[in-house]
């Protein structure tokens, strides 16, 4: 029971409740490094490497935080930890992996405001999840951002490729694709918990 | 009151502790950067070509500073080997100049068209559609994926086939990796350049002659004609062995198609005199 409900969860983050695609949240990632595959793939799994790094820390503060009632606290004290977080990340990633490190570039300290981030760490204290949903929570939202920015880097290569209209070059484009490929996914809607029975 | 104090208290607590963490990181993963790695990543072109076989300008920069030789930079050649050198302390060697040529003489006139294209305007869209448009399925295409690989301008689609523009050319070799049909090479740009043959069609000569009239057709006139044996056939195209060659030209003036020629007479020296 509780794995057929880790495993809903998983699957519904990376699907029906895409955090790109059906919540629209991380956006400027999402358009701002798809460009090439292998920079959408890095990009991807460092913001996994965060949300759940920020999960396991911030699960436990919100839990602090209702004990002494500071809960108002919540949106400061946890962009704070994701701050702390990425800047730990940019330094790694300086360290072991450079070329990475030099491909995001700004679109590395941009994670900190990645709102899907703050979102996935938000969302899952309103959802009431225990500590072991909210990681699970966490990583499935990371692949299904990994999903969404995989598939839309091939869109977007194609979309470059295809010569469209002077005025809908560029960003014009790349947003309508984006919308497509989002319609796309609300095919997913209601499969989860069918399959899971939750 | 209390509970500001209290909220203020909490935030700086958690931030404290964030800091302690990412002093102790920036310790653990401090990466040393060498000053003089700065300057030479001026000196370099930064167009990022990657043709030095590092992942960009400031990277190889960096390997410089790390004791890489000075003149791997192809684009920036011997001017930047030795301004480079100048910031290291060392002594510069020779830089060896390369260009791109795209050999291939099947233009418009020389080829015709197997079928209409209408897809998306890229040579590597088109090779995949049986092998292209052109008849001969081996040459150009002249969609022009090397043109838009070019960073410094130096290609244009002339009759329907790539032309390279040496002057401007820096031999990155960036048009060479966009190449569907790899029929970009790279040739040493000097005093006495060597001979290229320009086709690549690898079929019997009396299939290359239907398919354009400017191909090889492996005939073996060259063959013996060149003092040295630089030159073998080859699958049906003729292969000069460089190491060997020593740019007498007499394959040039024997061939009977003329599709081997020596770049800068045929280019460079056509414009200069």
């Amino acid at each position: 029971m509780i794995a057929a409900k880790l495993g809903a969860i998983f699957f519904s983050m990376i699907l029906v409740n895409n955090y790109v695609l059906v919540k629209f949240l991380g956006i400027c990632p999402f358009l701002g490094v798809s460009k090439q595959l292998s920079s959408a793939v890095g990009m991807a799994v460092a913001v996994t490497v965060v949300m759940a790094m920020a999960t396991a820390v911030t699960w436990p503060l919100q839990q602090l935080l209702e004990r002494f009632d500071l809960v108002y606290l919540q949106t400061i004290a946890f962009i704070l930890v994701i701050a702390v977080l990425v800047q730990l990340l940019e330094l790694f990633l300086k360290k072991f992996i450079p070329p990475l490190y030099v491909a995001l570039g700004v679109y590395l300290p941009l994670i900190t405001t990645n709102c899907a981030v703050l979102g996935v760490t938000i969302l899952n204290i309103d959802e009431g999840y225990s500590y072991i949903e909210s990681l699970v929570c966490a990583v499935g939202a990371g692949i299904g951002f990994l999903l969404a920015m995989v598939l839309f880097s091939g869109v977007r290569r194609r979309v470059e490729d295809a010569n469209p209209p002077k005025c809908m070059e560029g960003l014009p484009i790349t947003l309508i694709a984006a919308a497509i490929t989002a319609l796309s996914f609300t095919g997913f809607g209601g499969i989860v918990e069918n399959i899971f029975g939750v | 009151m209390k509970a500001i104090i209290i909220a203020s208290a909490v935030i700086a607590v958690i931030g404290l502790l964030g800091a302690v963490l990412l002093v102790a990181a920036s310790k653990l993963f401090a990466v040393t950067e060498d000053e003089r790695a700065k300057e030479v990543e001026l000196v370099l072109p930064g167009a990022n070509c990657g043709s030095c076989g590092y992942a960009g300008c400031a990277a190889y920069a960096k390997a410089i500073t790390e004791g890489a030789p000075v003149n791997q930079c192809i684009a920036g050649g011997a001017a930047a080997a030795e301004k480079i050198a100048a910031i290291m302390g060392v002594e510069a060697g020779d830089a060896t100049e390369y260009k791109a040529m795209v050999a291939c003489r099947g233009d418009l006139s020389h080829t015709k068209k197997r079928y209409e294209y209408h897809g998306i305007p890229t040579c590597a869209a088109c090779n995949v559609l049986y092998n292209g448009d052109s008849s001969c399925p081996f040459g150009c295409l002249g969609f022009g994926d090397c043109v838009k690989a070019c960073k410094f301008d130096a290609i244009e689609i002339v009759d329907g086939i790539a032309r390279v523009d040496p002057k401007k050319c820096t031999g990155c070799g960036a048009c060479k990796t966009a190449c569907p049909k790899r029929i970009i090479f790279m040739y040493e740009y000097k005093r006495k350049p060597k001979p290229i043959v320009m086709c690549s069609n690898h079929k019997k000569g009396v299939d290359t002659r239907r398919e354009c009239t400017e191909g090889c057709i492996g005939c073996g006139k060259c063959v013996k004609n060149c003092p040295v044996n630089a030159i073998t056939i080859h699958d049906n195209v003729a292969r000069v062995d460089y190491d060997k060659c020593i740019s007498c030209r007499k394959c040039v003036t024997n061939c009977p198609i003329n599709c081997i020629i020596i770049p800068d007479r045929e280019l460079v020296g056509a414009e200069e005199t």
